[in-house]
């Protein structure tokens, strides 16, 4: 049988039951979300039963008005047998970050959270090497999060008034 | 018959055209000697020998790559050698976007060059960090390491960087010989925390 959106999206369901939510399709690919705590239960159901065995991408994004959820991370999987593609993303608090790690399910987690925790300060628990990737090792924020400007704020040449702000 | 187009007796090339010759510094001169500072002839020297060290990271490297090849030839300002080891150069060109990461290395390479060593940095991003305003990227080279010439632009023409150039020449042309030695100096280089 084909994999379909509706498939994947009924077996999960019978599956997680209503742990597993707010399914939706945007340019024919699955979304759906789930508790943080069963990221790694789903991802292990999706790669065995599901044939989703490659992630293609993981990264973080920053709601800093979901109180309770600012923090989202996206894991992007692959299943190359039937060719389809979904998304997953799980929501946890700033104040607490903690994820499951991905890297002992899928080899190519390990830079990506790396990097997913190099720029939202992403605790992934479990992971085997979590420090800075891209960014300089003395860096103290997560440059990412909606609270820090992108400008450098080091800088003491630049004057407001060339830049329309004054 | 050739076409008359064609000059069927070309001009010969005049040996004394084709050589440049630094002018001498001023000096006392007869018969036999010359007699002048001792700076202006190490300057002489070195003015016209600069081997350049390409530190290339972005666009004004491929500027640079330009400024180097035929057809803008920066050998004909003596620095037809580039080096690429430290210790045998005197002047660090750096040409590009540093971010924060790559600051230690460019100050590693400095660090790595014996006096006398100059740096020309090109381009908007090495000057102050141009248009990348941003939490990665040093704004400007001069926070790590002592810059004798800004080149601007983004990025600058070749003829820019030779400008700059001719502007270094002009910088170790005049250097006293004690000038490495001075408190000034000394000062300078433990602002930037070297020695």
């Amino acid at each position: 049988m084909a994999l379909t959106n509706e498939t994947i999206q009924a077996q999960l369901e019978a599956k997680f039951a209503d742990q597993v939510a707010t399914f939706s399709t945007a340019d024919g690919m699955l979304s759906f979300e789930s508790p943080a705590a069963l990221n790694l239960k789903v991802m292990q159901y999706l790669f065995d039963e599901l044939g989703f065995t490659f992630l293609s991408d993981l990264c973080g994004v920053h709601y800093p008005d979901n109180k309770g959820a600012e923090l989202v991370v996206v894991y992007h999987l692959h299943n190359f047998v039937e060719n389809i593609r979904l998304r997953y993303s799980i929501a946890v608090p700033v104040a607490q970050p903690d994820v499951f790690t991905a890297s002992k399910l899928f080899e190519a987690a390990n830079w990506m959270e790396r990097e997913t925790y190099d720029f939202f300060g992403i605790n992934f628990i479990g992971h085997p090497n979590l420090k800075r990737i891209l960014n300089v090792e003395e860096m103290d924020y997560f440059p990412m999060r909606k609270e820090f400007p992108l400008e450098d704020q080091t800088r003491i040449d630049k004057d407001d008034e060339m830049f329309g702000r004054g | 018959m050739r076409p008359v187009r064609f000059n069927i007796h070309p001009k010969e090339a005049e040996i004394a055209d084709a050589i440049s010759m630094a002018p001498a510094p001023d000096g006392i001169g007869g018969e036999g000697f010359f007699a002048t500072q001792l700076s202006s002839v190490v300057g002489l020297a070195r003015k016209n020998s600069l081997w350049p060290l390409p530190f290339a990271t972005s666009c004004c490297g491929i500027e640079f790559m330009a400024t180097m090849a035929s057809h803008y030839d920066l050998s004909r300002f003596g620095s037809e050698r580039v080096g690429f080891s430290p210790r045998q150069c005197d002047l660090l060109m750096v040409m590009g976007t540093i971010s924060k990461k790559m600051g230690p290395v460019l100050r590693q390479v400095y660090l790595q060059m014996a006096e006398p060593r100059w740096v020309i940095s090109v381009g908007a991003c090495a000057c102050s960090g141009g248009i990348f305003d941003t939490y990665s990227v040093l704004q400007g080279i001069d926070q790590v390491i002592p810059v004798d010439v800004y080149v601007p632009g983004c990025p600058p023409r070749p003829e820019a960087i030779i400008d700059g150039f001719m502007k270094i020449q002009d910088l170790v042309g005049q250097e006293s010989i004690r000038r490495r030695n001075s408190d000034q100096y000394k000062e300078l280089l433990n602002s930037y925390g070297i020695q």
